[in-house]
């Protein structure tokens, strides 16, 4: 045993007044620390969020062990100072430091900062601002990191363009070897920061925006973006990672001392989705599906499990009953995890005998509920949507688990999804009734343990890029409001009202999330000024401070409106249409003009929809199949 | 079979909270693949007690929790295989075992050892002199803030021993010698019924000289935990490990 060689960045008195001490002193079973070498490359990898939440991100976990594999690379730890402690950091003048050597990220060679929702974007700046690192990218010399983005917000990186010296656009697996050793060689030859980033432009799947420029008509469309030198592609390519099963994977993920959200071993099955969800970004940017090999994560299980003493494995997945082994790898963790008191946590997976079987051997019935993501009410709009999910498979599902001892079952539902009308809404009440129903008329008297729960949540729908719904016209605060109302008062005119409880959430974050999702670089102004009228933590409704966003928006001449609720036709030029993420524009269009007519589209195991994933040669694309007439027209565009 | 390990808490780790420090280690039994016993019932969970809780900011050369365990190599095996999953800051000094109807750590304590140092100068009227005046008062009143109520109680009658570092004066243990941030050594009560903080004494003591003690004056580290020897109440104070023996 070594004490830590690192002196802690805070003094014992601040820690000891902050609020949970344990997100700011490193040292955790799993953690990194190397000697510093003169030419190594210091990395510090940032979730802008707090600790707990940063710490139970896979692919920060992910990319860490990988570049921590590099022998010039030390990876390091940061996450956003909670509002006590940013507050101290501020008055007392103390830079923002990386966990493992408590040392200021402003003298680190990078920043990676990972982007996985749009309401972190002012932490971001508080991350910046805090390390001492000029917000606006061009303000910076070569005494500051090089700031880079990832993870899916950075499928458009335009509303923060100004932040970012580079956005690595796609999987992370692949690239940054690449990128670390056009760095070395740079810093060899004593070459400058902007012949650094004019060598990274170069490479596949990185961003430099200061080398691209936009010009708007006078109605705020966008009239062009172009590189502003011809060396730089017109186009970015996403990154993916073609072989899974041999690509990095942690053995030793770090484990933190204190709670946080994913408090388990997290065993990433598969990536991707074959169902072409139209409102889901994640199912088109990680297409096509690529499955993890059952062997690999049996060892993955294991190792992982021994090196952290978890008790809890998770699967990861967008839709886990998709994964062909499943049923093995199941069978296989509830055996070995029976054997060491270790809990598993199956999300995302279809309700049927086979999982309820499971579930009912790794979770306790009474106490565990079932989740049903019909999304929308009504069978129309769940085509509109296409979500698979009929109303036969949700009552069978919960029919199957009332029998088997269940007695909770929660529904998620979107409001706002384009078409939406006031019968879809009362559908929803409908189908959570006929599932309360159910209930009484399938479980006896006798057996109850009183009423049966039915929880419906529903959250408001803000159209992404990349997916069929990227032109579609979002809700207004009011109109996102009314719906909820109108949901709540269709279930209480249910005749099991009683057994139906119903959450909904705050419309003015979604408002903003949707500017931000969509916006473009002129965005970026609007955010630089919320920051710094005091927001940040935006993702955490007690710190949401929807008026100071109002404000910033006026002093910015920029119009909400402009980027939500405006319908986009389909010639407009996008924000983010240099980004190629893999599915052809021509697909999206179609599927836009499917959902317009309520049809759906088959998952990609039924038959190639012809998105323009093949080009990848890997994953569900190379499984035989049958092609639909649609999939050279997709390719081609 | 049961097992008492002691460890000792040191560096950054004295930022973790007591809930945090027992998931700590329920992972490190995990880790280092101790055939640790669990509860019945739906969530099983290892069977495990800590003697005393440390409070956030207190580093300690000696902190113990009781295990079960169903098999084992013997007790250096069983230490070494922890220390070899440990944190930095964290380390197994001793596993014994407990007889047959041993009292748990948490009900055996009777006392702590604690020293106190000053981060940063020491006050003038924190002189050796001073203090064994203030011990050998025949009643030291305390005001204890509880939730409800103002409580006045005496402190003396818990502590047991109260010095400068290198003086010694009348207890039955011996002061540790190898310290580095000790200025005042004390032994108090740390049992269920009649526990004190170290740092009431020292605020109990400034009150003595017209001073009040400010906020973050004083670290402390915990140096033992002590139970009565043959658990009677006119027994020795012996260390916790002492209750087991080496398997």
């Amino acid at each position: 045993m070594t004490m830590n060689q690192y002196r802690l960045a805070l003094s014992d008195e601040i820690l000891l007044k902050v609020e949970k001490p344990a997100r700011y002193i490193g040292n955790e079973v799993g953690s990194v620390t190397k000697e510093k070498t003169k030419h190594m490359i210091r990395f510090a990898m940032c979730f802008p969020d707090v600790y707990e939440i940063g710490m139970s991100h896979l692919g920060i976990q992910i990319l860490y062990d990988m570049l921590n594999r590099y022998e010039d690379v030390w990876c390091e730890r940061v996450y956003s100072p909670w509002p006590d402690l940013d507050q101290i950091m501020r008055r007392e003048k103390i830079p923002l430091f990386a966990l493992e050597s408590q040392e200021p990220v402003r003298d680190f060679d990078f920043l990676g900062i990972t982007l996985q929702y749009e309401m972190c974007y002012t932490n971001v700046l508080q991350v910046l601002d805090l390390a001492g690192i000029p917000l606006l990218a061009g303000e910076r010399t070569k005494e500051h990191p090089i700031v880079i983005g990832g993870g899916p917000c950075a499928y458009n990186p335009e509303p923060i363009a100004d932040f970012f010296d580079l956005f690595y656009i796609g999987e992370g697996e692949t690239q940054y070897r690449s990128l670390l050793d056009l760095y070395q060689a740079n810093r060899a030859e004593g070459g400058s920061r902007e012949a650094f980033l004019l060598k990274a432009a170069r490479l596949p799947g990185i961003y430099a925006p200061a080398f691209y420029e936009v010009s708007y008509f006078e109605d705020g469309r966008i009239q062009k973006f172009k590189p502003v030198r011809e060396d730089v592609p017109e186009r970015i390519e996403k990154e993916l990672v073609t072989d899974l099963s041999r690509a990095v994977y942690p053995e030793h993920p770090v484990v933190p001392y204190c709670k946080v959200t994913q408090d388990r071993v997290v065993l990433e099955i598969q990536r991707g989705c074959i169902r072409g969800c139209r409102f889901c970004q994640a199912g088109q940017l990680y297409r096509p599906v690529r499955e993890r090999d059952v062997d690999m994560l049996k060892h993955y299980a294991l190792t992982m499990l021994k090196n952290t003493g978890h008790e809890e494995i998770s699967l990861s997945s967008l839709s886990s009953s998709d994964y062909s082994s499943l049923e093995e790898l199941v069978t296989y963790l509830v055996r070995v995890c029976g054997e060491k008191k270790i809990n598993i946590s199956l999300p995302s997976l279809r309700i049927d005998a086979f999982s309820l079987d499971v579930m009912s051997k790794v979770q306790d019935v009474r106490k565990s509920s079932l989740t049903f993501a019909p999304e929308a009410g009504s069978q129309r709009l769940r085509n509109v949507i296409n979500k698979g999910l009929t109303q036969e498979d949700i009552l069978e599902g919960a029919g199957a688990a009332f029998e088997g001892g269940w007695s909770r079952v929660k529904l998620y539902f979107m409001l706002g999804l384009p078409g939406e009308t006031p019968e879809d809404i009362e559908e929803i009440a409908v189908l959570s009734d006929r599932i309360a129903a159910l209930y009484y008329d399938t479980v006896p008297k006798e057996k109850r343990t009183g009423r049966c729960q039915i929880v419906v949540s529903t959250s408001f729908f803000v159209p992404k890029p990349f997916t069929p719904f990227q032109w579609a016209p979002q809700c207004t605060k009011e109109e996102f409001l009314d719906r909820a109302y109108m949901t709540r008062s269709a279930i209480t005119r249910q005749l099991n009202q009683k057994s139906i409880k119903y959450n909904w959430h705050e419309a003015d974050a979604s408002v903003l999330e949707g500017v931000l999702a969509r916006g473009d670089r002129r965005v970026g102004a609007v955010i630089a000024k919320a920051y710094e009228k005091g927001c940040f933590f935006d993702a955490w409704g007690e710190y949401f401070k929807n008026e100071l966003w109002l404000e910033s928006f006026g002093e910015c001449g920029l119009d909400i409106a402009f980027y939500t609720t405006r319908l986009r036709d389909t010639e407009e030029i996008l924000p983010w249409d240099f980004i190629d993420c893999g599915v052809s524009k021509e697909y999206l269009k179609r599927e836009w003009e499917k959902a317009l007519h309520g049809e759906t589209t088959g998952n990609c195991r039924d038959a190639c929809q012809g998105c323009g994933a093949a080009r990848y040669q890997t994953g569900v694309c190379m499984e035989s199949r049958p092609q639909t007439d649609l999939s050279r027209e997709g390719e081609t565009s | 079979m049961k097992v008492r390990i002691q460890y000792a808490r040191r560096g950054v780790m004295k930022f973790i909270g007591h809930l945090d420090m027992m998931r700590y280690f329920q992972k490190s039994m995990r880790r280092a693949e101790i055939d640790i016993a669990y509860s019945g019932g739906f969530s099983p969970h290892q069977i495990m007690s800590f003697a005393a809780p440390l409070g956030v900011g207190m580093e300690s050369f000696s902190e113990y929790m009781d295990i079960e365990i169903v098999s084992h190599q013997g007790g250096s095996a069983m230490r070494e295989a922890l220390n070899a999953v440990m944190a930095a800051g964290v380390e197994i000094l001793s596993v014994r075992a407990l007889p047959e109807g041993a009292q748990n750590a948490m009900a055996s304590v009777a006392a702590a050892g604690y020293l106190v140092s000053f981060r940063k100068e020491r006050p003038d009227f924190a002189t050796a002199e001073n203090l064994r005046r203030f011990y050998e008062k025949e009643e030291i009143p305390f005001v204890k803030q509880t939730k409800k109520q103002e409580i006045m109680i005496n402190l003396k009658p818990a502590i047991y021993q109260l010095s400068c570092r290198g003086c010694r004066s009348g207890a039955n243990v011996t002061e540790p010698s190898a310290t580095s941030a000790g200025d005042i050594y004390m032994l108090v009560n740390a049992s269920s019924s009649g526990n004190i903080k170290p740092l009431m004494v020292m605020e109990a003591f400034y009150r003595e000289y017209g001073e009040s003690l400010p906020e973050f004056a004083l670290s402390v580290t915990r140096t033992e935990i002590y139970t009565r020897e043959q658990g009677r109440e006119d027994g020795k104070l012996i260390p916790l490990k002492e209750a087991g023996e080496e398997f």
